[in-house]
């Protein structure tokens, strides 16, 4: 395993005229982890990964990236790979013709070698010849992610991948990103979608208007935010709705609308004074027949954290 | 971003050579269908285009050498040359130059390319040698084409030059060449044209149509009463200037100006294509070219460049103007009837003469009166004097000549009946074509250049 850090970037910062895409950014990246990076649209994730893979220098900040010195000079050294803004695919060429060209720009002896185990890999064998005009959004994004992984990369840099995967696509592209990572690959992605980097990520990193608003393990984003909103579902909604009001520390949402369901009620709780909710329910003979938060705590926080919750809510 | 921050650039990860660029863009581009559909037209269609016309009896004697398509296959891709010079080979670097990057922005595949090769210089290089394989591959099968269906049609026999002498079947497959080659100047100056817009206008169907814009103005261009200096400055001109390798001697200033002129186009749009390609930031949000601003400021170098050229040539000629000179179209209509006079003794059965027998002079007046005989027009009218030996009286034949301003005319036989009256003559074989009725002609535009 490699000692050197995939990534390290202190103070970054990135301009577009006068947009200030990225300020004073810092991110940590180890050999063989998954990190994550989330955001609100144009809070610079993009422009971020982008630095990364060397489509441009950063206008202020020290970034290392395979631990070579990026400076003010963009310079994506080897062993990166990727993409942003979606996969670049040719629709006049197949998959295996896609993947066959860009192996050729490694050289003759790279030209075939591996490229039906990476379409193997992301579960694109079956349409191997056919071209990818006709493919969905999800078969791009795997097709994308074999052109990235006929590189054996050391580190992968992914916008977006999960973007239009049906379950099976979803099944394919963890269980990828998950071997490579065991084979000692650092994989930065951004994504939208909670479960997926709850599922994936040793660490995510939350940006917002260009700034690092946490960076660390998903778990401690989601301790971080103590008070979540509950759906309860019970054999007596009236005399659940009375114990809730009565106990200390939850408030009953009356305003949930169609988040509540038929039958159920929104509370909202830190976990002690859910337990003693749940205690004091058991005690009065209601059945508690369903206990679920409303937003899952991962994407709780991140709308917390980026100044979204009402907009969630 | 400036240039010099984009060469640094290339100095990051291992880069990928440009014979590899090349081979890559080479595939993207033959793979597409409409570049295979465009291939497979320009290799086959001039060639049955030739063949049918060279079967039928109406001839396109509006183009240069229809007239003689059915007397050699030579004519055959010099006709489909003065077609495609006006409107194929522009349309051809419209749709592979103009749309080499512009495919690049419409597909969104920018930043993936960018990532796979690391460097910008080597992508344009790439590039723009793809797009100039395909645009030479799309010329050379229309030559080809043409020449196959000419020769197939017509057989290999001697063709009539612009001043009426004949060019055995070598030299005129020669001169065939010369001329094919002359016109990939021009057509590679909008081929960098278009990789100009391509660039600076992204996925804007303006930038696929540049190049064809630029052409349609520089037929514009030819086809006003422009001083002679103007018109081979800009790079249309070479489309016509092979007109010049079909006299004796030929007329190579013309060709030689408008290649320099073409091939300094190619030069002027490609570095400033290259220039904006460097510049361009291909993390800015939503990026698109770099606008219609871009490509006028690109076109600068080019235009820059026909200003000195106009200058030069100005300096160069002694006598500015049309170049087309009373004296400069008596002596084409002169040395062009003696030769084609020979031709038709020969289909006569006659003794043959020679054109230093013949003594042969023209008197052209235009308008009013022979002194202000000068410049284009269709109200030329040409009466030809030779001499044949043993015979006191001379003979005289009058023409009317179209002369249009690029310093092609077309002389229309006005009699008498039985030397230049009639478009048949009777030989001993039967009816033939009159070589003395209409003839095309060329006068040069540049004194300099005259034999």
């Amino acid at each position: 395993m490699e000692t050197l850090p995939a990534v390290r970037a202190r103070g970054i910062t990135k301009r577009f005229g006068d947009v200030v895409a990225l300020d004073g950014v810092d991110l940590d990246v180890a050999p063989g982890r998954i990190h994550g990076l989330v955001g609100p649209n144009g809070a610079g994730k993009t422009t971020l990964l982008g630095l990364l893979l060397g489509l441009a220098a950063p206008d202020g900040g020290r970034l290392e990236v395979l631990g070579t010195p990026v400076g003010r000079a963009p310079a994506a050294p080897d062993g990166v790979a990727g993409f942003v803004d979606g996969p670049g695919l040719y629709p006049s060429l197949t998959a295996r013709q896609n993947l066959a060209a860009l192996a050729a720009l490694r050289g003759p002896d790279a030209r075939t070698a591996g490229i039906d185990d990476v379409l193997g890999q992301v579960g694109l064998t079956d349409v191997a010849d056919d071209r990818a005009r006709g493919f969905s959004l999800g078969m791009r994004q795997r097709l994308g992610l074999a052109a990235a992984l006929l590189t054996r990369p050391r580190l992968l840099v992914l916008d977006e991948p999960s973007n239009g995967l049906d379950p099976a696509g979803a099944r394919h592209v963890h269980g990828v990103l998950t071997r490579l990572a065991a084979d000692g690959t650092a994989v930065v992605l951004s994504s939208h979608r909670m479960d997926d980097l709850e599922a994936l990520c040793a660490e995510v990193t939350v940006v917002a208007t260009g700034r690092v608003v946490f960076s660390g393990p998903p778990e401690k984003l989601a301790a971080e935010n103590r008070e979540l909103d509950y759906r309860l579902l019970t054999s007596d909604p009236r005399t659940a709705h009375r114990l809730a009001a009565g106990t200390a520390g939850v408030r009953v949402v009356d305003d949930a609308g169609p988040r509540r369901g038929a039958g159920a009620l929104v509370v909202r709780a830190p976990v002690p004074a859910l337990d003693a909710l749940v205690a004091r329910l058991v005690h009065a003979g209601v059945a508690v027949r369903g206990l679920a938060p409303v937003v899952p705590p991962l994407e709780a926080a991140f709308l917390a954290l980026t100044g979204q919750q009402e907009a969630g809510r | 971003m400036t240039a010099a921050a984009a060469d640094v650039r290339t100095a990051g990860g291992r880069r990928v050579p440009v014979v590899r660029v090349y081979r890559f863009e080479l595939v993207k581009l033959v793979s597409q269908w409409r570049i295979r559909l465009l291939l497979l037209a320009c290799w086959t269609v001039p060639g049955l285009f030739v063949a049918a016309v060279g079967r039928q009896g109406p001839l396109p004697v509006d183009t240069l050498f229809g007239r003689w398509m059915h007397a050699t296959g030579w004519a055959g891709p010099l006709v489909v040359l003065g077609f495609a010079g006006t409107w194929v080979l522009p349309l051809l670097a419209s749709v592979v130059a103009g749309d080499v990057f512009a495919s690049e922005d419409r597909l969104g595949t920018w930043r993936h390319l960018l990532v796979a090769v690391r460097s910008p210089r080597r992508v344009f290089a790439g590039k723009a040698l793809a797009g100039l394989t395909v645009v030479l591959l799309l010329v050379a099968g229309l030559a080809c084409s043409g020449t196959a269906g000419g020769i197939a049609s017509a057989g290999d026999r001697p063709l009539v030059g612009l001043d009426g002498h004949l060019l055995a079947p070598a030299d005129a497959a020669w001169a065939v060449l010369l001329a094919w080659v002359s016109v990939l100047a021009p057509t590679l100056a909008l081929a960098a044209v278009g990789l100009l817009g391509s660039v600076a206008l992204g996925r804007s169907p303006t930038g696929l149509l540049l190049p064809a814009l630029v052409a349609l103005a520089m037929q514009l261009a030819q086809m006003l009463p422009l001083p002679a200096a103007v018109r081979l400055a800009l790079p249309g001109y070479a489309f016509t200037a092979w007109n010049g390798l079909f006299t004796s001697p030929v007329q190579a200033g013309p060709i030689l100006v408008s290649t320099a002129v073409g091939l300094g186009w190619a030069v002027a749009a490609t570095a400033s294509a290259h220039l904006l390609f460097l510049r361009r930031d291909f993390t800015g949000p939503a990026h698109d070219g770099t606008g219609l601003r871009a490509a006028a400021v690109g076109l600068l170098p080019a235009a820059g460049l026909a200003a000195l050229t106009v200058a030069a040539v100005t300096a160069a000629v002694p006598s500015p103007g049309s170049g087309i000179g009373r004296d400069e179209v008596e002596r084409s209509v002169a040395t062009a009837f003696a030769h084609l006079y020979r031709l038709q003794t020969g289909q006569l059965n006659r003794p043959d003469v020679t054109e230093a027998q013949l003594r042969t002079t023209a008197a052209c007046t235009r308008g009013v009166g022979r002194a202000a005989a000068r410049g284009p027009g269709n109200d030329w009218r040409c009466v030809v004097t030779w001499h044949l030996p043993g015979a006191e009286a001379a003979g005289t034949a009058v023409y009317q000549l179209d002369v249009t301003s690029d310093g092609r005319f077309v002389a229309d036989g006005d009699g008498p009946k039985e030397v230049n009256g009639y478009f048949l003559v009777r030989t001993p074989a039967g009816d033939a074509p009159n070589p003395l009725w209409q003839f095309d002609g060329t006068v040069g535009l540049l004194r300099l250049s005259k034999g």
